[in-house]
């Protein structure tokens, strides 16, 4: 996209229309000349300057490892929304299309960096050996996220737009206070997901500012998926949204999210920029959301079918195979191998849902407060005493 | 020792930050300023930038960044600078304080205090009077307490700040510079979230809590001369409500007005009168009354003194509920 002063005009009739202007937003299917790409659709690697340095110890069986990523993260969530389709979840939050952006941005974090994120990001949470049976309560409705949030370094999902980018900004301040930044090798980052929509919410906002002010270890890393439910980006921004990165002071980057290479090699130098001290950084992957925004919502009624299947050209997954078997020569037997991988796993979340056990009242009243609380107390109490009224003698409640 | 309430914050703070490393204060201006009512004056000279923030203008940003300083080991005291400001902050308050403990099962702990100075008496603009501890209150996960003096305040704000809860800290600011006795052994401060009954009596039982309890103290002072021996109970912790000094009272005089200068629907005041006609009915020879703010915004200052219950206005309820 042009900088502004490009259309300044000497005759004022030639100055471009509000809808030209927002018209270079609305095709969505073009990253733009800045777009960071190493693998292309058709699994063709293409050089590139700045960024092939961070990919450049990635072997071919280090890319099998990623494509296996990535299938597996697919197939977990095809399953999800499967399971929510058979009234197993009450809802899922589906991520087809996005893989690569949380496969390759996931795996260029290390165990000690801390990650915030949104609320689709099962992806990332495979990365930091979060098993996906660990996120079905969330969506089931037996708890809020149980997994090991500190020893994982994978913060609760936030539901509400944009809140975790501030909580992203306190914790990679806490980082910088402790003295965990300077040092390639022994410095701490932080990376925070959040998607197109969020942009427009004050937090985000704020947690640029606040990242910036206090040049907090912190990659914000937006998922621009191009919807935010049934509201396109162009209602969102006026710019690309990499660009807004410049008026907080930090640097912002346009990353292929098809590309998993890219993203992971564009997130690591990210990373590596937080850790020396010279973040925040922003990195927006361009990808897109092949499904619904959730189960709740109707994709159909809100963007073109002709838009979808320009994007399926450009899936994730099918470059990383193409490029693994022209360039590398993968055999067959591989792609089956992890392909019958990914139907034990669709095979283990689902006994695994089906199972999952219904929890106590009790789970109400706990841990609401650290300090006990009479109120809660006597509220437990007496509404346990009311399910007790209901057991016959003899009989299990 | 005689200090006021506001010095008797400062060297709540200052013990605080001298016992744990951890703990940091930030806001708007604490730092050089020492805040716009000089509670953390003199901190950041002495504990230095990074553990008193002069922050961004930012409360949503205070209160989140807090968050995220608190998952990483911190304990944040946030300083919002007048009551009518947290608003921007309260969707992370709302959202994130009240409910990361809940939702992680306890595994991640947000200990959090927000120190609002509230309520109205001082002659300022608008959005600079407010009290909105009804809706703190309301918000499960969320502790909320208010200091009424200066020994209460320096011990309150320790506590608090020990708490591994999430604790909205109200301040009354009119009161700020009012002086009082501090006893420096904490074996003396009573537990945070308790009530306690300022001044005894046998009349009627006054239950209220942050700047009304002086102007209760005032009218109970005043009532004697009416022959009335008036009790007044300063709440002190606004969630979760200590009502067994309030129930325990009542039953001995039989009547209570509850006092507050915030707004009467759906308010703390409700809901002491709720559960008080609730435990004690038997007990009681009249109905619970309430002397409030009005059901208004806040006025402009010249009217304030219309708006903030005083002592006359609490008598006046003091002699309805007499006459029952």
């Amino acid at each position: 996209m042009d900088e502004p002063q490009a259309w300044l005009p000497t005759d004022p009739r030639s100055r471009p229309s509000h809808d030209q202007v927002v018209a270079g937003l609305k095709g969505v299917d073009e990253g733009g000349a800045e777009l960071v790409q190493l693998l292309t659709p058709e699994g063709e690697r293409v050089p590139d300057e700045r960024f092939d340095r961070y990919a450049a110890d990635i072997t071919a069986e280090d890319l099998k490892d990623l494509y296996r990523d990535l299938v597996l993260v697919r197939r977990a969530d095809r399953e999800g929304n499967s399971l929510q389709r058979q009234g197993e979840l009450g809802i899922w939050v589906p991520l087809l299309g996005q893989e690569a952006a949380q496969v390759g941005s996931g795996r260029a974090l290390r165990p000690t960096d801390m990650c915030f994120p949104s609320y689709r990001e099962h992806g990332v949470a495979w990365t930091r050996g979060i098993d996906p049976t660990e996120l079905l309560g969330i969506f089931r409705g037996t708890d809020h996220g149980g997994w090991d949030f500190a020893g994982k370094r994978f913060h609760p999902y936030t539901i509400v737009i944009g809140n975790q980018c501030l909580n992203a900004a306190g914790y990679a301040m806490g980082q910088r206070f402790e003295s965990k930044v300077g040092d390639s090798e022994t410095g701490e980052a932080t990376i925070c997901y959040f998607g197109d929509g969020a942009t427009s919410q004050g937090d985000v906002h704020e947690g640029f500012v606040w990242a910036a002010a206090y040049d907090a270890p912190l990659v914000f890393f937006c998922q621009n998926n191009q919807w935010a439910i049934s509201v396109p980006l162009s209602r969102q921004t006026r710019v690309p949204l990499y660009q807004r990165a410049r008026g907080y002071g930090f640097p912002g980057v346009r990353v292929d999210g098809n590309d998993v290479l890219a993203c992971l090699a564009v997130t690591r130098w990210a990373l590596e920029e937080c850790r020396t001290g010279n973040g925040p950084v922003l990195i927006e992957a361009f990808t897109y959301r092949m499904d619904s925004h959730t189960t709740s919502d109707d994709a159909t009624r809100y963007r073109l079918a002709d838009e979808v299947e320009l994007w399926k050209l450009k899936d994730p997954i099918e470059r990383v195979r193409v490029h693994l078997a022209r360039r590398h020569g993968v055999e067959p037997e591989f792609f089956e191998a992890v392909e019958a991988e990914a139907d034990e796993l669709g095979e283990r979340l689902r006994t695994f849902c089906r199972a999952m056990p219904q929890p106590g009242p009790e789970r109400m009243f706990s841990e609401v407060y650290a300090d006990a609380s009479p109120q809660v107390d006597a509220q437990r109490d007496t509404h346990l005493a009311y399910h007790e009224s209901f057991t016959t003698e003899g009989e299990p409640a | 020792m005689s200090t006021t309430m506001a010095k008797a914050l400062n060297d709540g703070l200052r013990a605080a930050m001298e016992r744990d490393p951890r703990v940091l204060v930030m806001g708007e201006d604490v730092g050089r300023l020492g805040g716009v009512f000089r509670i953390t004056d003199g901190l950041q000279k002495d504990f230095g930038e990074q553990r008193v923030l002069d922050t961004p203008l930012s409360e949503s940003g205070i209160i989140g960044a807090a968050v995220g300083l608190a998952v990483r080991g911190f304990r944040p005291v946030c300083e919002i600078q007048f009551d009518g400001f947290v608003f921007p902050g309260y969707d992370q308050i709302v959202s994130q304080l009240a409910k990361l403990r809940f939702r992680t099962q306890g595994k991640v702990p947000v200990p959090i205090v927000v120190r609002i100075p509230f309520g109205g008496g001082i002659g300022a603009v608008e959005h600079h009077s407010e009290s909105p501890e009804s809706l703190f209150a309301h918000v499960a996960g969320l502790k909320v307490v208010a200091c009424s003096n200066a020994a209460d305040a320096h011990w309150m704000i320790q506590q608090a700040i020990l708490s591994d809860d999430p604790v909205i800290f109200f301040e009354p600011k009119r009161r700020y510079w009012e002086k009082g006795e501090v006893d420096p052994d904490l074996g003396a401060a009573p537990p945070l979230h308790s009530a306690r009954v300022v001044r005894p009596g046998s009349t009627l039982t006054l239950a209220t809590y942050g700047p009304m309890v002086r102007t209760c103290l005032e009218a109970a002072t005043a009532a004697v001369d009416d022959g009335h021996d008036l009790e007044v109970i300063d709440l002190r912790s606004l969630s979760p409500l200590d009502l067994g000094p309030v129930a325990e009272s009542v039953r001995r005089t039989g009547r209570l007005v509850v006092v507050s200068e915030a707004p009467s629907e759906s308010s703390v005041t409700s809901e002491v009168a709720a559960r008080i006609q609730q435990e004690c009915f038997f007990s009681l020879e009249a109905p619970v009354l309430r002397v409030t703010g009005f059901d208004t915004p806040y006025p402009p200052s010249r009217l304030e003194d219309d708006y903030l219950p005083d002592l006359d206005r609490v008598l006046d309820a003091v002699d309805r509920s007499l006459a029952w």
